[in-house]
């Protein structure tokens, strides 16, 4: 009996992403009738029990919704409060904040590339399994991202919830002296970068476009990182173009504080993130979007890089739309990111304050940076005297979770209508499509279950120690 | 090289499992950049979800667990984690006092729901959230918000070596004497968690000229009676010494005793 009426494929848990999730794919008569990516990554609470604490604690809190992009919260959490408070922070403290975020850029981004990325196109299961065949290539990637922490470590006191950020900027600041080795170890780490960009230049890529709209922050004159105006750039369909296209389309703005006016989350009923919608339509945020915005504002080292990759010319256009190939963009962003930390290094002049003064007053304010994974919002109202009474926040792989969805449903159908994919085969390819989005389930709210039904009964992949009764 | 595959096939297994948290902890282990290879060589790493999407079967010689309970679902898979354990290791916060998210065990878990989502009938959730040691038997818990690298290493280390770990259960203060710092309180009269803060982060937030704000949790020997008026006299006021003890280590039995004994004054 090869005719099959309908099916459900469960992978049991999703491994080598960050937090806890599984995919339910529903098959009938030959065709994908739903590409659900549910995450049950049981709820914390954060927006809940922010009410009622002190304007000044959001940055120490929200860095425990995710422990590989905690910079990420406490920068949009500053920006939010500080935005609520009518406080600018600027010159060399919003510069060594930007420094920070780099710092934070080059690990987690070359966590994904080498520890939970890469396996998937050198037939790895993990990186010490990788280690074994390219130990070369391992110990590169693990001294790269040494060196993102070690700005973490210096700037933040340590690389996982970092303690030395506040409202108004620090602390404490570096001295110039505390930031001399640190740049011997980052122009060791430019070499390695431009190394790990031209390794993965050279995977073998399946042939893949994404018809999403794309969000991400943008400022002209810089690749956006910390601060700049939301901008969409509209799917290849709504176009009329082919979702492979790999040109740069018209794009759109809207200030931070309309954010919940255009990206509206809606909850549904296989998982506990909420999903969103970007004006009615399904969006990408991350490093694709962040690429086809500020790809024309990346440094000379981090262009040359880029079109030596094969990704073209970002200052004639050119964009990435193949998520197989995230890995290349991540790459130029990690590129990008040493070599911008070195510039803000150079560049760097101490101040006599660590911080401005941030005086507490009734509003609302808003705030959205550019996570590893995307775009993270922040909204937060507060009494005059700092109480928050409301908070929101918005992390980028809730917003995702519909295009992930999308690029199941798109690749299993593909593969559906090469042969007959085995169960294995089907849980194999669905978690390499989702790690190409680099999804960060804890923020979210780990792991992955996979079913599918075949013929009225299920079939569970990988569920390892766990029960696979959800 | 023929000896070696022997040598492999009696390396000690590893795991490592998550319950609610940040993956921080877990990620602590990734971030051993220097030492990650070299703990791979003494270990199999055998389940480790976030590392590797081969996960080997138990039982497991020393587990790592990270992250508090809050389903019911978890409730029941930690049972079978101690069942395929040799040793059990709590590391962090959540898997050791609860969490962060242990905030909720003050407040109405039905509320919490409506402020987060339109339709609360869709999550499962407990009204609570509980260290590891409230359901199975736990060999050792390592402290901390996140957990030290290093003290990491010792606790691994030690257990390849057949040792307690050296993980010392002093205050906060004891580090920051020993990197010379100058006392926050007694020089700034900045409000500090240090004399009543488990050791373990290098004294980190007094070294960066703030307070500790207690991410290790309670030290073995706290004084709270002598301790809270100190804060009182550096400005905070009753509801600022409550949400100080109730932030990341709620949970912990002395810092939940005395925000209580605080608020019934």
């Amino acid at each position: 009996m090869t005719d099959h009426t309908s099916k459900v494929l469960r992978v049991g848990a999703l491994a080598r992403v960050e937090g806890e999730g599984a995919l339910y794919l529903c098959l009938q008569d030959g065709e994908v009738a739903e590409a659900r990516l549910a995450i049950y990554e049981p709820p914390r609470f954060f927006e809940a029990f922010l009410r009622g604490r002190s304007y000044r604690e959001p940055p120490d809190i929200t860095a425990r919704v995710c422990g590989i992009c905690p910079v990420a919260y406490q920068m949009s959490a500053c920006r939010a409060i500080e935005d609520a408070c009518g406080v600018v922070v600027g010159g060399q403290l919003a510069a060594l904040r930007r420094l920070l975020y780099c710092g934070e850029w080059i690990e987690s981004q070359t966590l994904h590339i080498y520890l939970l990325h890469a396996p998937d196109f050198l037939g790895a299961d993990s990186a010490t399994d990788l280690a074994r065949t390219h130990h070369a290539d391992v110990e590169r990637g693990l001294r790269l991202k040494q060196a993102g922490n070690a700005i973490v470590e210096l700037l933040g006191g340590r690389a996982i919830h970092p303690i030395n950020a506040r409202l108004g900027g620090f602390h404490r600041l570096p001295t110039p002296s505390e930031l001399r080795p640190l740049a011997e170890q980052l122009r060791r780490a430019r070499d390695d970068a431009a190394a790990t960009a031209r390794w993965v230049a050279d995977f073998d890529f399946p042939d893949a476009g994404c018809d999403h709209d794309l969000l991400a922050l943008a400022e002209p004159g810089t690749y956006a990182i910390e601060s700049g105006t939301p901008t969409v750039m509209i799917s290849p369909s709504g176009a009329g173009l082919p979702a492979d296209t790999n040109r740069a389309l018209p794009t759109r703005t809207f200030d931070v504080c309309e954010f919940d006016d255009h990206v509206v989350e809606t909850q549904v009923p296989h998982s506990t993130a909420l999903h969103s919608r970007l004006d009615g339509h399904r969006h990408l945020t991350g490093t694709l979007a962040r690429y086809a915005i500020s790809g024309r504002w990346l440094s000379p080292i981090a262009l040359e890089a880029a079109q030596d990759a094969g990704l073209g010319n970002p200052r004639e256009g050119a964009v990435c739309r193949n998520p197989f190939r995230s890995i290349v963009v991540r790459a130029i962003e990690v590129l990008y990111a040493v070599d911008e930390a070195l510039r803000i290094i150079d560049a760097y002049e101490p101040t006599p304050r660590a911080c401005v003064d941030v005086p507490p007053r009734a509003g609302t304010g808003y705030g959205a940076t550019e996570a590893p994974r995307g775009m993270l919002y922040h909204r937060y109202s507060m009494r005059d005297d700092g109480t928050i009474t409301d908070a929101s926040i918005v992390p980028p792989t809730a917003q995702n979770q519909g295009a992930i969805e999308h690029d199941l449903l798109r690749l299993v159908q593909e593969r559906l209508g090469s042969g007959q994919p085995t169960d294995a085969e089907l849980a194999f390819l669905c978690e390499k499509a989702i790690r190409n989005h680099d999804p960060c389930i804890s923020c979210s709210a780990h792991f992955l279950n996979l079913t599918v039904l075949r013929e009225g009964r299920s079939a569970s992949i990988r569920d390892g120690g766990r029960d696979s009764q959800r | 090289m023929s000896a070696e595959p022997d040598h492999r096939a009696r390396r000690p297994k590893l795991a490592v499992w998550k319950f609610a948290s940040c993956d921080g902890c877990q990620l602590t282990l990734l971030d051993c950049e220097d030492e990650l290879l070299g703990i791979a060589e003494n270990m199999e790493i055998s389940y480790f979800l976030e590392a590797s999407s081969a996960p080997g079967p138990g039982p497991y010689d020393l587990s790592l667990v990270e992250g508090s309970v809050t389903t019911q679902h978890d409730a029941e898979r930690i049972q079978h984690i101690r069942n395929v354990s040799s040793r059990l290791v709590t590391i962090g916060a959540c898997a050791t006092a609860g969490g962060v998210q242990a905030l909720r065990n003050y407040a109405d878990v039905a509320e919490f729901l409506a402020v987060v989502y339109a339709r609360p009938d869709y999550i499962e959730t407990l009204a609570t959230s509980t260290p590891i040691s409230a359901h199975v038997p736990v060999d050792f818990e390592l402290r901390g918000c996140p957990i030290d690298r290093g003290q990491l290493i010792e606790v691994i280390v030690a257990f390849l070596a057949g040792r307690t770990p050296n993980v010392p259960a002093h205050s906060v203060c004891f580090e920051c004497k020993r990197r010379g710092n100058v006392c926050v309180t007694v020089a700034h009269g900045t409000p500090c968690l240090g004399p009543v803060t488990h050791s373990g982060c290098g004294a980190l937030c007094p070294t960066y000229g703030r307070g500790c704000y207690g991410c290790f949790g309670p030290s073995n020997s706290t004084n709270f009676g002598a301790f809270i008026p100190l804060l009182r006299r550096d400005g905070m006021n009753t509801l600022d010494v409550v949400r100080v003890l109730r932030t990341f280590n709620t949970a912990a039995p002395e810092f939940d005793a005395a925000s209580r004994k605080e608020l019934r004054q």
